[in-house]
């Protein structure tokens, strides 16, 4: 009963009990923090909007975008992946969310700042949708703490449209 | 002679209910593991509520050896979630982000397109021939926390079964020669 193999059997349990414990208060006290992040995006310039060749229409834009997200840090953040995507309806789908450009922020010194920039993924509908179009814009961000659950929102910009014919 | 008869019979009958108590006991461990295993898989509604990371394909948010907790509920999908998902034909289920999302009016499905945060490209080269998007059913769930570190346990059992072996002889061992 006090053998060496039953005392390390129970200082185990009990550290590993303790150890998921902490993570479970770690990631609690995150919901204490109550974020207020801005966000601005402006279109500089549309580049590029033609239908491909396979059939469905493609957008190239420059993008300004500007933020302060530094009250979305806790102690427990490891990181928040940000994301701006474009969200826009058409006649055949409810909802198109397509994905623009994305960043990782590490550390909280960083989370305030301004970038121009193309989009690094394709704008690409589902069709021949996008002549005269309005859309929205959103920043998304998603916090990924060091342990525990996942905080995710987002801010939506609106007032932005495609030209009403291929440039 | 009686006395000894009488001794004998008194150790071998200790001898199996000690025995049985044993067996019952190492049962019961198993079907609550059992029962809490599945009672996990029916509250989030995921077939696998737990995964391990395998690869560093999310890299820095999630290091392979981290286990993340699943939950699938009847929300839509949408952009900037992650989600773990299987390709028809691959056995091993995959952790990426949605990057986009095309949800149709009339039936309400969606068309999905995921990529890992740390891969160049999207996860088209991933998905089955002449797949272009994933639909729902091949998601098994949404990832909503983790937990860093805890997966490597998984990852070397399955990559060094000798291990698993050890562990499983060590504690059956530990089982049987326990004296109370």
């Amino acid at each position: 009963m006090h053998s060496f193999g039953y005392r390390l059997n129970g200082l185990l349990t009990f550290a590993v009990t303790i150890l998921a414990l902490m993570c479970v208060i770690a990631s609690l006290s995150d919901n204490l923090n109550i974020p207020s992040p801005s966000a601005e995006i402006q279109i500089m310039n549309i580049n590029w909007f033609q239908k491909q060749p396979k059939g469905s229409d493609e957008v190239i834009l420059t993008m300004n975008i500007s933020a302060d997200l530094q009250s979305l840090f806790t102690w427990n953040t490891k990181q928040v992946f940000i994301f701006v995507a474009a969200e826009y309806e058409t006649r055949k789908n409810s909802l198109n969310q397509v994905s623009l450009w994305d960043a990782i922020i590490p550390a909280k010194e960083r989370a305030k700042f301004w970038i121009r920039s193309s989009n690094k993924y394709r704008f690409v509908d589902h069709g021949k949708n996008l002549r005269g179009k309005e859309f929205n814009l959103t920043l998304h961000w998603h916090v990924m703490p060091k342990t525990g659950k996942m905080f995710a929102d987002k801010i939506v910009m609106s007032g932005y449209s495609l030209p009403e014919e291929y440039i | 002679m009686g006395w000894i008869g009488d001794t004998v019979d008194s150790i071998k009958s200790i001898q199996i209910r000690q025995l049985l108590t044993q067996v019952v006991s190492l049962g019961m461990i198993v079907t609550s593991a059992l029962i809490i295993w599945k009672g996990l898989m029916c509250v989030t509604g995921s077939e696998s509520p737990v995964v391990v990371v395998l690869s560093g394909s999310m890299e820095p948010g999630f290091k392979r050896g981290d286990i993340l907790f699943l939950h699938m509920s009847k929300d839509p999908i949408r952009a900037g979630e992650i989600v773990v998902f299987n390709i028809d034909g691959r056995e091993i289920p995959i952790v990426h982000r949605v990057i986009k999302v095309h949800e149709r009016q009339d039936t309400g499905e969606v068309d999905v397109l995921t990529k890992g945060d740390n891969n160049y490209g999207d996860d088209r080269l991933l998905y089955a021939q002449g797949q272009q998007y994933l639909q729902r059913h091949h998601i098994m769930g949404r990832a909503v926390g983790f937990l860093p570190y805890v997966g490597w346990v998984t990852i070397i059992m399955t990559e060094k079964p000798i291990i698993k072996y050890i562990l499983i002889g060590a504690l059956g061992l530990l089982v049987i020669t326990s004296k109370d």
